[in-house]
């Protein structure tokens, strides 16, 4: 009988299992039209730790970009709380890597409030970033 | 006298005071109006002597926040927000 539920508990886990690491491995991925937009130019990362946009975006686009602004929002304020910061400095700090990340051709958000496009030297950051 | 050079306000001020404390109650109120015209004339000269005025701005005054952020404190976050962007790739 032990063996029978243990077996049926190992069934359901192996079932459940992809149900679990299914949406999981969706969160993980960025969203294509948010993708593309950052490849060609169309947003941006700013220094606050945000989405800017660098042209115009289309209502698609601005649903879609909005939408990660607010998550972001989310996290971070979730995460500098834990850390006994304030959102601004947790998303200032976020701000300061994620400009560090860009790739070659992506664009960031210099110090003086320009869009640069990012090249494979170091970007121009604020000099508080690390 | 080589007092009000340098700022006549303060110097007038003292010496109307004087005058208030000696000649007693009955003409406060005359003592008050020349201590009033004494410091108009001082303000006068103040404007035309080296006192440093002080103006409002015409323009709105803008704070930015993010000077507010020390560098001690993106020390301090940074290896956390670096694991918090990693494991939130969809929105980073």
């Amino acid at each position: 009988m032990a063996r029978t539920t243990a077996f049926s508990a190992l069934i359901a886990a192996a079932v459940a299992l992809p149900l679990v690491a299914a949406p999981v491995a969706a969160l993980a991925q960025r969203d294509p039209a948010y993708a593309a937009a950052r490849a060609a130019g169309q947003v941006g990362e700013k220094m606050d730790g945000y989405l800017g946009y660098v042209t115009p975006p289309n209502p698609a686009l601005k649903a879609v970009v909005d939408d990660i602004n607010l998550k972001r929002r989310a996290v971070y304020s979730e995460k500098a709380q834990a850390q006994k910061a304030t959102v601004e400095e947790y998303a200032f700090t976020s701000g300061c890597l994620l400009i560090a990340q860009t790739q070659p051709g992506e664009k960031y958000q210099a110090p003086n409030g320009t869009w640069q496009t990012r090249t494979s030297a170091p970007p121009q950051r604020d000099s508080r970033c690390l | 006298m080589s007092r009000l050079t340098h700022c006549p306000l303060l110097t007038v001020h003292t010496g109307t005071a004087t005058i208030a404390g000696s000649k007693g109650r009955k003409r406060g109120a005359d003592v008050r109006r020349r201590v009033l015209a004494a410091g108009m004339l001082a303000g006068a000269a103040a404007a035309l002597s080296g006192c440093i005025s002080v103006k409002a701005p015409d323009k709105p005054i803008v704070i930015e926040l993010n000077i507010n952020i020390k560098q001690e404190v993106v020390y301090r976050l940074a290896g956390d927000a670096s694991q918090t962007i990693d494991k939130n790739k969809d929105i980073f």
